[in-house]
């Protein structure tokens, strides 16, 4: 046996507090500590990993938990945190490490592998923080050091080679450092401590003097992600002043003046050139243009019906959209993403997405209770096969950790989801889009105040609440605000750690209810900087001392814990006679807050370090001196011809039904298998979204709850009846034809949604989150005056939209360089617009879901069927181009979604859903799964020909065209002829019957053509395509690129 | 029996503990509320401080969540940090006759805290809840099967079957070694386990989410008064809750409150029938 514990000289660590910045604790003791699931229990985590190791074939797998305990304490002490730790019913804990064949299972034979999986230096661990509270609860006393975590794996069975591949797959090198030991193995008690004992050194930047070329050096290597131009701005701003920028300036001006901060391209004025030549110029830019001027049109529209209780409380300026919801409540949301950071680190990404959007809800206005996430993501093709440029992971692999992290963020904060979807492309290989969103609750009031408006006074104080600040996430603006490529950064890759954040978020919602603050602001994107830097614009000015702030570990310079993108920290502004109650409270929560400084009015940013200055910047050229280019845009629609006549009619012509009959219903199920349109239940149901206890139609409906809602009803607070309704739109391949009729279908389809399950027509909002590629012509985008285009068009497109249904824009996000250059290879994502509806129904007791209710009820289609196969899903599963693209005819939809909304509010619709991808014949697959019934629909002239100068379609035609505007209802008979007096006018078309359930018991699908039958299909035979395989299959392919493993 | 007829429940007062990563706190009371009960919800630092925290309120609720984020292992932070510092007063509760409801991780910190099954005083943990046979969270209705030989207070009213959301990563129990799970068994200690279709006590996913052997969904004390599950009653507090809620509506059917308030309801109406 080794020795159990080491404490021996290791260097020394320093802790640094608020109260002590330089005090540096001796010498620290290292215990490491394995704990195992009994040997004759089962081993979860290791099942769950031979699986994703079946490929290896290994003959037996054990896990261990791994904690080394890095803290001032006796081996005596040690003993006593590992009996605390370990599970005394379950699990047997050593200190050193069991023996290493301790739970070999049966059929292991020979000595196993032992691969030890923790984190680099630096990064969150959120389980060693909770073991060293643990380990202080046990003990009775604060503790100095830190507790890191880690999973030792016991292989069995494998070769050197397989050994060294297992490692590969378990871990991400990013953040995780893996050793694989043969055994018998040595002991080791390194830990991964991180910081140095660096003095604070401010320097300064030679800017005055500096050609072009020096400039763009400085910005390169900065990783600033600032232009020539802007460069040039900050330097004729120093000149004037007669001195060059320190560090933290210059990195301050990167952060509030990168794109993510700033939408640059969003507010540049644009030159555009249509296919014809005409040229027009956009002055005001696509956000004032577009975007605020479709909700200032809409505001000013509605004003005279909104009287004194506007519906758009808070819109654009704050740091979610607040709209009018009932007399106790408005309602907070904002959808947000996290593409970069979740490209190279999937789980640690996308976690930060979700908590980070949380922080986003809960900074606005006083503070708002967080209600609920949506969640969607776009990913590379999960069975892609071929070879990956270096430098990429695999699809499925981005896949699993996206979702795990989002899974763990959301889970662990509480919050449920009601929104989840996941769309594939292999063009989002190269960046995945990772869009997260929270709905929040906020009081109309709270302690006596308005709680949408903050009240921020010169002489607040400054307050960081929450986390503390590491080198993690340092340029995670000016990152996201670049492209992929072999250089980017390791630390702009933060882990979230959600418990931390629950608190925080507790302790805000209490503190705002007693009035302890005046404003809050999450620290998100450039951290400090940008957070203080924007609540300094509500006094004019902050100085702010950053030596006090508290560090994870020591020898951060001035201008990184300026910048840090460090998660689960809020800045507060407290007035001075509140500020000891905060304290207090702050105290016993357990939450950490310290005082940093204070707004002023002195129309200045100010930052020392303990008395040394370090930033001095005027708050207007900081907000305002960003230099706007103008931009160029020319569109030029796609060139690529539509495949032969006859390949088109192989597929949709009239005589494919004489050929093969039966081969519509081969479509079907062709189509529902695909990535696009099977279930994703398996990964759903790893997401709470019952947790709050008020969801009413939930993500998943039907008869075996397998089916994905149309949009989802929640109750917004308890004992009360008004409902929250979300849905969504989201179509990239339309973009790929027009990106102006993309955005309308955005926008069409999650207005249709959210008035399927019930929503006031009158009381919908909206958000827009673009993801684009580079937009700007250079260089490497010699196509960004055709990108630039495309957005230009998708925002007319979605400014009409919004102002046709009356569905203001109360907050969106732009992340606009999403292109990944690797080894040669550029991946462009295309064209992404989501759009995301927020609905309000004044009693759930009155939703609709899509399940049809009852054998007789007739089924409906409103809206006509058009030859939409463009961009369709029929058209890449079979390999067509087909240019018929939706185009929606926006004044006849909000005409027919007016009496739709009425109809339904009459009582006269017992079921409803959207025709949308896949069209006519995935949504009555849906309602077949879900009802459990029987549905006859038959295919009429009438329904062939629903405009009379159109041609007819054909059968195949009109069941995959996805012509937007469309809803499938089912209603009692006897409501069908006041349905048909309302609706006649706007496209209502008999489809067919509900009836009996099959001689299985269960659904099907009968589609007729005059007397033959096109289509046949059980709900049992649907399901079994629809129905997805499990979450961890083989393991993925390995990225072709060398990767550490120790040895 | 009608949850929201209890007579007497205006006088119970019910205590539910909050903060450290909980975060069933709204619905929990917004259950007791509707069935009647005053309900006092308190951060757990704060009763920690206050030696009479407990003291009036005969019902302490442990609610669901990640207490200190099921870091380590679910609830066994939560449960030491009780153990030292409020773990002789949660005995003297229930030694006095209170009741402990413990729900989702509320079961696994009562578990882990010894609280259950309770067998012998002092505060020894003999079971576990540990990782679901298939690793990783699952959310999905259940139907549990109600032993009505079961001395349990929370479930003596409950008809056979119950259906409830369920949503845990950690639900499996498992005994220490020897005769105890018979012990259990043989002394209706296990009032609520995972059923099929037909009502039967099941082992198959997903109608078993966990692996629990012989269904198990929750255990109760020898008084009865200590219970605790890993379903979620307080979640179905409306008759909206329910999966098939339209359905019911649609067919008749619906009832007027969310069944789960019933198993709440055994508890109130014990202490307000006493």
């Amino acid at each position: 046996m080794t020795a159990e514990w080491s404490c021996a000289k290791q260097g020394p660590v320093a802790q640094r507090s608020a109260e002590h910045p330089h005090e540096t604790v001796p010498e620290l003791c290292t215990y490491r500590l394995e704990i195992a699931v009994r040997p004759d229990l089962s081993d979860a985590l290791a099942t769950a990993t031979g699986a994703q190791l079946a490929g290896l074939h290994p003959t037996g797998l054990r896990s261990r938990k791994v904690y080394w305990l890095d803290l001032d304490i006796s081996p005596d002490e040690a003993r006593q945190v590992l009996a605390a730790l370990t599970d005394p019913v379950a699990e047997v804990g050593a200190i050193g490490a069991l023996a290493d064949d301790f739970g070999a299972p049966a059929g292991a034979a020979g000595h196993p592998w032992l691969l030890t999986i923790g984190f680099r230096p630096g990064v969150t661990d959120s389980v060693g923080t909770s073991v060293k509270r643990a380990a202080e609860d046990c003990l009775g006393r604060a503790l100095r050091g830190q507790v890191y975590t880690g999973t030792t794996y016991a292989i069995w069975g494998l070769e050197e080679a397989h050994a060294e591949r297992a490692a590969r797959e378990l871990h991400n090198p990013l953040i995780e450092r893996a050793t694989l030991e043969r055994s018998p193995r040595p002991q080791a008690f390194a830990v991964p401590r991180a910081g140095g004992v660096h003095e604070a050194v401010v320097a300064t930047v030679a800017l005055g003097a500096a050609d072009d070329a020096t400039l763009m050096r400085i910005s390169t290597q900065g990783m600033l992600a600032l232009t020539l131009t802007e460069m040039r701005a900050i330097q004729r701003h120093f000149v004037d002043l007669g001195r060059d920028p320190t560090d933290a300036e210059l990195e301050c001006l990167a952060q509030t003046w990168s794109e993510h901060c700033k939408h640059k391209i969003f507010a540049a004025p644009i030159e555009y050139t249509d296919p014809d030549g005409a040229t027009r110029t956009i002055d005001r830019g696509l956000f004032r243009t577009y975007i605020r001027g479709a909700t200032e049109a809409i505001a000013a529209a509605r004003a005279a019906d909104d009287g004194d209780a506007p519906f758009l409380v808070s819109v654009f300026h704050d740091n979610a959209g607040v709209v009018r919801f009932s007399d106790a409540d408005h309602l907070v949301y904002k959808v947000e993403t996290h593409n970069s950071p979740s490209a190279l680190d999937p789980y640690g990404g996308a976690m930060t997405g979700i908590v980070g959007v949380n922080r986003d809800s809960l900074g606005t206005g006083l503070g708002a209770d967080l209600l609920t996430n949506v969640w969607g993501y776009c990913f590379g093709e999960p069975d892609f096969a071929g070879q990956l440029p270096p430098g990429l992971m695999h699809p499925r692999k981005i896949r699993d950790g996206v979702h795990r992290g989002v899974i763990d963020g959301g889970n662990q904060s509480g919050i449920p989801y009601s929104r989840g979807w996941e769309l594939f492309d292999a063009r989002y290989a190269g960046k995945p889009l990772v869009y997260c969103g929270t709905v929040a609750v906020m009081p109309v009031t709270s302690a006596g105040r308005p709680t949408a408006e903050k009240v921020v006074r010169a002489g607040d104080v400054v307050v960081m609440l929450g986390g503390r600040i590491g080198k993690d996430g340092i340029h995670g603006a000016t990152f996201s605000s670049v492209e992929l490529d072999e250089s980017s950064p390791v630390q702009a890759v933060q882990i979230g750690d959600p418990i931390t954040q629950k608190m925080v978020a507790d302790f805000l919602t209490e503190a705002r209810e007693l009035g302890l603050y005046s404003g809050l602001t999450d620290n998100g994107a450039g951290g400090l900087s940008s957070s203080i830097g924007e609540m300094a614009t509500f006094t004019g000015g902050a100085d702010i001392d950053l030596a006090l702030a508290p560090l994870k570990y020591p020898g951060l310079m001035p201008w990184e814990v300026l910048i840090s993108e460090a998660q689960e920290r809020m800045t507060l502004a407290v007035p001075k006679d509140r500020l000891e109650a905060l304290l207090e409270l702050a105290r016993r929560r357990e939450v950490e807050a310290t005082p940093l400084g204070e707004f002023t009015s002195s129309g200045r940013l100010r930052a020392t370090w303990a008395g040394k200055p370090v930033l001095d910047l005027g708050l207007e050229f900081l907000h305002e001196g960003t230099p706007r280019v103008p931009l160029r845009a020319r569109w030029s629609p796609p060139a690529r011809p539509e495949s032969a006549p006859a390949a088109v009619a192989a597929v949709l012509g009239e005589q494919r039904l004489a050929d093969a009959p039966g081969s519509i219903g081969h479509d079907l199920l062709d189509m529902l298998v695909r990535p696009n349109m099977a279930s994703h239940e398996h990964l759903g149901r790893r997401y709470d979204h019952e947790v709050k206890g008020l969801s009413v139609v939930k993500p998943w409906v039907g008869a075996r709850q397998d089916v994905p809602s149309t949009a989802t009803v929640m109750r917004a607070r308890h004992l009360r009846p008004e409902g929250v309704i979300l849905a969504e739109g989201v179509h990239p391949h339309y973009g790929d034809l027009d990106t102006d009729a993309m955005a309308r279908a955005c926008v069409d389809e999650a207005v249709r949604r959210a008035l399927c399950a019930g929503a006031r027509i009158d009381r919908l909002a909206a958000l827009d989150n673009f993801c684009w590629p580079d937009p700007v012509q250079s260089d490497k985008t010699p196509d960004g005056e055709h990108k630039l285009a495309q957005l230009v068009r998708c925002c007319e497109g979605l400014r009409a939209a919004c102002e046709a249904f009356g569905v203001p824009l109360v907050s969106g996000k732009d992340s606009m360089k999403n292109d990944a250059h690797l080894g040669g290879v550029k991946i462009s994502i295309p064209p992404t617009l989501l759009v995301s509806v927020i609905g309000q129904m004044p009693d759930v007791r009155r939703a609709l879901d899509l399940a049809p209710i009852a054998a007789g009820d007739l089924v409906f289609v409103l809206g006509p069927t058009g030859r939409h196969l463009g961009g369709s899903e029929l058209s890449r599963q079979r390999g067509l181009v087909l240019h018929g693209v939706p185009t929606t005819d926006l004044a006849a939809a909000a005409a027919r979604y007016a009496a739709f909304a009425a109809a339904r509010d009459a009582g006269l619709v017992r079921s409803a859903h959207v025709a949308g991808r896949g069209g006519l014949a995935v949504a009555l697959a849906h309602m077949t799964l879900a009802g459990e019934l029987g549905l006859e629909v038959a295919v009429t002239d009438e329904l062939l020909r629903p405009v009379p100068e159109d041609m007819s379609l054909t059968p195949a035609e009109f069941l995959f065209s996805e012509s937007t505007g469309r809803i499938v209802f089912t209603c009692k008979p006897a409501a069908a002829g006041e349905l048909t007096a309302r609706l006649g006018g706007h496209g209502l078309q008999a489809l067919g019957q509900v009836a009996a359930p099959g001689e299985d018991g269960g659904g099907w699908l009968r589609v007729r053509r005059g007397a033959q039958t096109i289509v046949e299909l059980t709900a049992a035979a649907l399901r079994e395509r629809f129905r997805p395989a499990a979450l961890h299959g083989p393991p993925a392919p390995l990225p072709a690129r060398a990767q550490e493993v120790q040895r | 029996m009608n949850p929201l007829a209890i007579e007497g429940a205006a006088e119970v007062r019910a205590l539910v503990l909050t903060g450290y990563g909980l975060n069933c706190e709204a619905e929990t009371c917004a259950a007791l509320q509707t069935i009647g009960a005053r309900v006092t919800a308190r951060h757990v630092a704060d009763a920690i401080a206050d030696d009479d925290a407990l003291a009036g309120h005969p019902l302490v609720v442990f609610i669901g969540g990640f207490s200190f984020g099921d870091h380590i292992a679910s609830g066994r932070v939560f449960a030491n940090r009780l153990r030292y510092r409020m773990g002789e007063r949660l005995q003297r509760h229930v030694e006095a006759g209170g009741l402990v409801l413990g729900i989702c991780n509320g079961f696994q910190t009562i578990v882990k805290l010894g609280l259950l099954p309770g067998l012998e005083p002092g505060l020894q943990q003999r079971v576990s809840l540990v990782m679901n046979d298939r690793l990783g969270y699952w959310d999905a209705w259940v139907r549990l099967a109600v032993d009505r030989a079961s001395p349990c207070v929370f479930t003596r009213d409950l008809p056979p079957t119950i259906e409830l959301p369920s949503r845990h990563g950690e639900g499996k129990l498992v005994f220490e070694t020897g005769p105890l799970r018979q012990v259990l068994e043989d002394r209706h200690l296990i009032p609520v386990r995972y059923a099929d279709e037909t009502g039967a006590p099941t082992e198959r996913w997903p109608d078993n989410p966990d692996g629990s052997p012989g269904g198990i969904a929750g255990l109760c004390d020898p008084s009865g008064r200590v219970f605790g599950l890993m379903p979620h009653p307080e979640a179905y507090l409306y008759p909206e809750n329910h999966p098939h809620w339209i359905a019911q509506r649609e067919a008749g059917t619906l009832p007027e409150h969310g069944l789960g308030l019933h198993l709440l309801a055994g508890g109130v109406r014990a202490i307000a029938s006493r």
